[in-house]
């Protein structure tokens, strides 16, 4: 019971009028900061450590101050990849699939509060994980070898074909592209430059938050410069918002893939070099195979928006147990916050917790704080967000081109990534007229390079032995689960589309009754 | 909209801060800025944030340091930038380390020069270690390169650089400096950073890791990793004077990370003169000791003509080492 006295040690360093306005002044700037497309948390965090130094606060304000704004990111992350089909940073990818057709169904009010509420959940319950499992956890990220990552990869794109489209080719051609993209840039196993054309901005390869910016934001502009002067859907049509608060009913659908997503997205942020990205998606893919049964993924369904929010805020509460418990990052944001840390004269591993005690403890419980107030903050700010929806798109679009191009340029600074995020805009413009999935590229191209790292690094040290990619219990479930992810839908591929056939004509008489 | 926020805080902060601050005499940077050429986080991020901190703090400079982080190229991004664009500001500083001079020796900045800029001083190095995990049977530096030479296949060395970078010469300097004559038959694996390196340690997929003091110290203290030898001329001071040195072991190698900062090429005498002091200032002051004893950063005090000289001289080495190798031709 010592864990319950820390905690309430910890409220009690956390729990004073200052920092509760930092939690809050954190959760806001958060927010707003995760839904400009561009700015992820981990530019959120980086943004406001000056803030936080120029203050003069002390290591757990400071702390309880950028963990707000972490949090903060990964809730506000999701509500333009509702409103407007584009993620405000990387894990919330997965979000569009489902959240952007909900509110084209006219539900973007209970598809916001909803997803509010998936990622409450999935952070207070990894928030309790990261309690009560912290030490053993670190277990877990210790069985994960070169061999077994490779292993998580492979699973991950075994399972991509279902995802976001009918059209397994076009899946397939995309994670592909993406995989190409991500072998630019300085290969760490050799040391010698590829595909960089002697170009130093490409050493480091391609930034995937610029790709995700052009492919998702600046196609977006570009789609509707060309319609501009054709059928306007622009005006005159009505967007209706739908409630600010979910019916019941569908929290209650929704409370499995909620307590499913979290599990994984747990899991996945602990294991670093996994992050909130690959929980969000696993998440998803698992949803879909377990409760897809209609085929309404993809077309709005509320299990589908949230599966990824619960899985990627769980993997963001996650991603803080290695970086507390090994000092390693699991993720862009606990890098920038362990370098928070190390500024602050505090040495993340295996010592903090005997070590800082009140540190981590006010830390963990800046965490409930933070999550009440998000909670409070964004149910009544549904109906403030929802407003974007009613600004025409001649008005709305410049507005997404010139946040893409400040959020970009304020990153690297420098304007080499500007054309690229150019040149990734047109990409996607070709992409969707060619009806191609965007999100299999960024998949392949956050993952790609960790993937053939991993495997280039288990090759060399088992000196050219392919045998120890299967030499372990983990990497053999992996590539179990990853077989039947791949080999299953093939199998009773026909079944389903039969199915699905027969349910999308239902689905379309249903919206069509809706609207009327 | 956040960073006029954050400005608007800002300047009202600087407004009381620059009240506060005891007017320094000579010449003092209308906006002192640094550029960390990585993202938040890494060594160079640090090295600037802390070193503005501190600044701030002794009063050397009365306007808050502009931290930008301008990644890209392993540093070569900011470099170029530098030498291109900003060749006359007098107002900046760029935070570097072996990282840079190695890049710079390998040629990894295309059509740049160590001579494109001035090196003003260095504020502390971090002293390469060699450690192995605590239930290993190896406890010596010698056992270790012993076995490498025996059969390099045996033992994988974990390190949190790219092949050809400094964590992976560390090795080869020390494999050398034990007569081990194909250096490029010993087994390195790249990591992506010091931590996932010894975590992979930890978890038994290598045998040896290959990194900074400062990586280590969290694990060294939970006993998590036991360190056979540290890089450095001397045993160091304090909590890390236990650690033996390879030149103790019989194995004369000095491999030390050091951290410090250059300034553009065309940046004037006078402003030159000022950051060397500064940052001289800076490096004997009660509270950057602190933050180097907090961070394992071990004394390497060289400024001005001393440390362009040592930068130089580093380089060679490096070149050297790197032809036999085959990094470089």
């Amino acid at each position: 019971m010592d864990t319950i006295a820390n905690l309430a040690d910890g409220f009690a360093i956390a729990l004073t009028w200052q920092n509760l306005g930092l939690a809050l002044l954190g959760a806001f700037l958060g927010t707003i900061i995760g839904a400009l497309p561009g700015l992820g948390p981990s530019n959120g965090v980086a943004i406001l450590i000056p803030l936080a130094f120029s203050l003069g606060l002390g290591a757990t304000p400071a702390l309880i101050l950028l963990t707000s704004v972490y949090y903060g990111a990964m809730y506000g992350g999701r509500i333009s990849s509702i409103l407007l089909n584009i993620p405000g940073d990387e894990p919330a990818m997965m979000t569009c699939l489902d959240g952007h057709p909900m509110a084209q169904k006219g539900m973007a009010g209970e598809a916001l509060s909803l997803s509010g509420i998936a990622s409450f959940v999935g952070s207070i319950v990894a928030t309790f994980g990261l309690i009560l499992l912290a030490p053993q956890l670190v277990k877990i990220a210790l069985l994960f070898g070169p061999a077994e990552y490779f292993a998580l990869f492979t699973l991950a794109f075994a399972t991509l074909g279902g995802v976001s489209s009918t059209n397994q080719a076009k899946s397939a051609f995309a994670a592909a592209l993406g995989i190409g993209l991500a072998m630019v840039g300085v290969d760490t196993q050799t040391g010698v430059p590829r595909f960089t054309f002697g170009e130093v901005h490409l050493y480091d390869g391609i930034d995937f938050l610029v790709a995700i910016v052009g492919l998702f934001a600046l196609s977006e502009v570009f789609l509707f410069l060309e319609h501009r002067h054709g059928s306007s859907d622009a005006e005159g049509k009505k967007m209706t918002i739908g409630r600010i608060v979910p019916p019941l009913k569908m929290i209650k659908d929704t409370s499995g893939a909620m307590a499913r997503s979290t599990g994984i997205g747990f899991l996945a942020g602990v294991l670093p070099g996994a992050g909130a990205s690959l929980g969000s998606f696993l998440a998803y893919a698992l949803e879909k195979k377990i409760s897809d049964k209609d085929g309404t993924f993809g077309k709005g369904d509320p299990r589908g928006l949230a599966a990824p929010e619960a899985g990627n805020n769980a993997a963001a509460g996650g991603a803080l147990v290695p970086m507390l418990a090994l000092g390693v990052p699991g993720s862009g944001t606990t890098a920038v916050l362990l370098a928070v840390l190390l500024s602050l004269n505090i040495t993340p591993g295996p010592l903090l917790f005997t070590q800082n005690p009140d540190v981590v403890w006010g830390l963990i419980a800046a965490l409930f704080i933070a999550n009440f107030m998000l909670l409070a903050l964004n149910i009544p700010m549904v109906g403030m967000f929802t407003r974007i929806l009613m600004v025409p798109p001649r008005v709305l679009m410049p507005i997404v081109a010139m946040v893409s191009f400040v959020g970009i340029y304020g990153i690297s600074g420098s304007s080499f990534d500007l054309y690229v995020m150019i040149g990734f805009g047109v990409l996607g413009w070709v992409l969707r007229k060619l009806d191609v999935p965007l999100v299999p590229i960024i998949l392949g191209t956050l993952l790609g390079n960790a993937m053939e790292s991993n495997l280039r690094r288990a090759i060399t040290i088992s000196d050219g032995d392919w045998s120890v990619l299967f030499g372990s219990p983990v990497s053999l479930v992996l590539w179990a689960v990853a077989l039947a992810g791949f080999v299953l839908p093939i199998v009773v591929g026909k079944v389903i589309k039969a199915r699905m056939h027969g349910a999308r004509q239902t689905a379309q008489a249903e919206e069509m009754d809706a609207t009327d | 909209m956040i960073s006029k926020a954050t400005r608007v805080a800002m300047a009202a902060l600087m407004l009381g801060a620059s009240a506060l601050a005891v007017q320094a005499e000579g010449w003092m940077p209308e906006s002192p800025e640094c550029i960390a050429p990585a993202n938040p986080g890494g060594g160079w991020d640090f090295t600037c944030r802390q070193v503005g901190k501190v600044m701030q703090d002794m009063g050397l400079i009365d306007k808050t340091m502009q931290v930008v982080n301008l990644a890209g190229g392993g540093g070569g991004v900011a470099y170029a930038e530098t030498v291109n664009k900003r060749n006359d500001s007098n107002d900046l500083i760029v935070a570097a380390s072996s990282a840079t001079a190695t890049r710079l020796a390998q040629g990894a900045f295309p059509g740049n020069t160590v001579d494109q800029v001035r090196w003003v001083a260095s504020v502390g190095a971090d002293y390469g270690v060699i450690a192995v995990a605590k239930s290993s049977p190896v406890t010596t530096l010698p056992e270790l390169l012993t076995q490498m030479k025996d059969d390099p296949t045996s033992v994988a060395v974990a390190g949190g650089s790219a092949v050809g970078g400094w964590d992976h010469l560390k090795v080869l300097i020390a494999a050398n400096a034990y007569g081990i004559e194909d250096v490029r038959k010993v087994k390195y694996i790249a990591f992506d950073g010091g931590g996932e390196a010894v975590t992979q340690l930890l978890a038994g997929s290598v045998q040896a890791f290959t990194g900074d003091l400062s990586e280590a110290k969290g694990f060294v203290d939970s006993g998590d990793i036991r360190v056979i030898a540290v890089l450095a001329p001397e045993r160091l001071e304090g909590e890390f004077a236990e650690f033996p040195t390879a030149m103790e072991q019989g194995v004369p190698a000095i491999g030390a990370n050091w951290r410090g900062f250059y300034a553009p090429g065309g940046m004037s005498d006078d402003a030159y003169n000022a950051w060397v002091e500064k940052v001289a200032t800076l490096y004997a002051s009660d509270e950057w000791k602190a933050v180097m004893a907090a961070n394992g950063i071990a004394p390497l005090d060289l400024k001005g003509a001393e440390f362009d000289k040592f930068v130089h001289e580093s380089i060679e080495q490096i070149q050297s080492l790197s032809r036999e190798i085959g990094i470089i031709q």
